[in-house]
């Protein structure tokens, strides 16, 4: 199976105000395969986001290398979408502008990119408020916004920096369920030749990350953070969320798993205090 | 889900009311303001030649409106603000975005812009004249002097403080450099700008007030000078009463305008 994604011993450190160097990974080394859902899941600080930003292209490696589809990234990952953890919508642009925009500065004609937006924000459940402005939306309606943002373009990797962790638990669920639906929707597209999308899901919750994921990836506490394990999920898809968190088959692999990423919690609560 | 509007109308209605009871009040200060000078005066208590009074300021605009000589210097002195908030607003909003995206530059020319900011308009106004003569762009020029150096601050601090994951999140959408400054920078500072419209049209009219005031031969700063040349107290108080009115006018129209371009912001 090809590989979507792949970050080689890759490293990065930063600069610490006081002239010292601070290394926030260390040599992390993960292969996705094309089509996968992978979490990352680690303690809070342990350099999720900034494993997010290399793969993206947002930010360099210090040393180690990322191949995207094989090939050597260089500059911004542009087989990627990156959904952010804070909201990243235009505040100046309606839903329906924002939806479109990445069409728009693709070179899309204007009224054939606000179709499609059109056709994307029924699709994530909010036809009726294409002329709304984000501030005038509740915070689960924001990210689903940001989910049309993002999915409406036609590229194969979607990276997720904990995109719904500002949420309520029941929204957060619902929208976890919206987002499996999405994803598993490419799926039954493969009769017609359209890949599903490659997903990197970076969160702190555990539960979520079995929960939606293939494969789950433990990183340790920060700093100079490593991948200590890798689980896979033989769950079987479509998964019915409200229903999956009390199987006995969720429950182990919750229990096993924890067993690991609860020594790197501990670890960065005594790093803490 | 609850879409906004509904919410918005339950708010709306105290604040309907309370509006009416400010505008009662806002009447009621300015009659109460007015009734004491002019009881003051008449008693005596007050000199009228030093303060004049409010009926006959009032006489001597309605006498300016009836006759018609206010409206050609009101206008000579709009144009000047007008001109001046265009100029000092496009040099500004320039200098802003350049800066604004060149740490280095901004770094060299700060002091410089600090020192051209702290001189006082007043000392360049003769300057101005001599350069630009007695006619309109002299004053244009002092008033770009002043809304030159708000719009440059909004602009330069707007496009500083555009959101980094607004930036991050449209470059992965795919946009140039070009795209990142039209759908984010700009907006961005427009945000800056727009609120500091009311400033910066307060300054261009006091821009063309005192350059009229210090040498030229039309516009209300002109009317005011040549009033208190001949100890005509009545006739400064009418100038100065006829430029209040119209910033509450403009004023007005500004807050409508911003409200309108902001709209997308939430109150």
């Amino acid at each position: 199976m090809s590989r979507a994604l792949e970050l080689d011993r890759v490293s990065r450190e930063f600069a610490s105000p006081d002239g010292r160097v601070y290394r926030a990974l260390e040599e992390i080394s993960l292969s996705v395969p094309s089509g996968a859902f992978v979490a990352i899941v680690g303690p809070s600080g342990c350099g999720k986001s900034t494993l997010l930003n290399i793969a993206a292209g947002l930010l360099p490696p210090s040393s180690g290398a990322v191949r995207v589809a094989g090939e050597p990234l260089a500059g911004l990952n542009r087989q990627a979408t990156y959904m952010f953890q804070q909201d990243a919508l235009l505040p100046w642009k309606t839903v329906r502008d924002n939806v479109a925009l990445g069409l728009v500065l693709g070179g899309a004609p204007r009224g054939e990119a606000q179709a499609k937006a059109d056709a994307w924000i029924a699709r994530v459940g909010l036809a009726g408020f294409a002329s709304h402005y984000p501030a005038q939306l509740s915070g689960g309606m924001r990210k689903r916004v940001a989910m049309a943002q993002n999915w409406i373009l036609d590229r194969g990797i979607v990276l997720m920096d904990e995109p719904f962790s500002a949420l309520d638990v029941h929204t957060r669920q619902r929208m976890e369920s919206e987002l499996l639906a999405l994803w598993e929707a490419r799926q039954a597209d493969v009769a017609r030749e359209a890949p599903r999308k490659t997903v990197v899901f970076v969160t702190h919750d555990l539960e979520e990350a079995i929960a939606l994921a293939d494969d789950v990836v433990i990183l340790s506490a920060g700093p100079a953070a490593r991948v200590v394990a890798q689980h896979h999920v033989a769950l079987e898809r479509p998964r019915d969320l409200l229903e999956l968190r009390t199987q006995p088959a969720f429950v182990d692999l919750y229990r096993g798993v924890w067993a690991v990423l609860r020594e790197e919690v501990i670890k960065s609560q005594r790093g803490a205090a | 889900m609850t879409s906004r509007p509904s919410d918005d109308r339950a708010v709306a209605a105290p604040a309907a009311a309370g509006r009416g009871a400010v505008l009662a009040w806002q009447i009621a200060v300015g009659v109460v303001v007015l009734a004491a000078w002019q009881t003051l005066v008449s008693l005596k208590i007050l000199d009228a030649f030093f303060v004049s009074r409010p009926s006959d300021i009032l006489q001597r605009v309605a006498r300016w409106v009836v006759s018609g000589t206010l409206w050609g210097h009101l206008a000579v002195t709009l144009e000047e603000s007008l001109l001046g908030l265009l100029v000092g607003a496009a040099l500004g909003i320039s200098l802003g975005f350049v800066l604004g995206r060149s740490a280095f530059l901004a770094q060299v020319l700060d002091p410089y812009i600090k020192m051209l900011n702290a001189v006082p308009r007043v000392v360049l106004a003769p300057l101005f004249l001599l350069w630009f003569g007695l006619g309109i762009w002299s004053k244009v020029a002092l008033a770009v002097t002043l809304v030159f150096f708000v719009m440059f601050f909004n602009t330069f601090q707007g496009v500083r403080d555009a959101d980094r994951v607004l930036i991050d999140n449209v470059r992965m959408l795919g946009a140039t450099e070009r795209q990142l400054v039209r759908h984010v920078l700009v907006p961005s500072a427009l945000t800056w700008i727009f609120s500091s419209l009311q400033t910066s049209l307060g300054f261009a009219m006091v821009g063309a007030v005192v350059g009229e005031y210090l040498g030229a031969t039309r516009g209300l700063g002109y009317v005011i000078s040549q009033a208190e040349g001949t100890f005509d107290t009545t006739g400064v108080f009418a100038g100065m009463t006829v430029l209040g009115i119209v910033v509450v006018i403009v004023s007005a129209a500004v807050t409508r305008l911003e409200r309108w371009l902001l709209r997308w912001k939430p109150e």
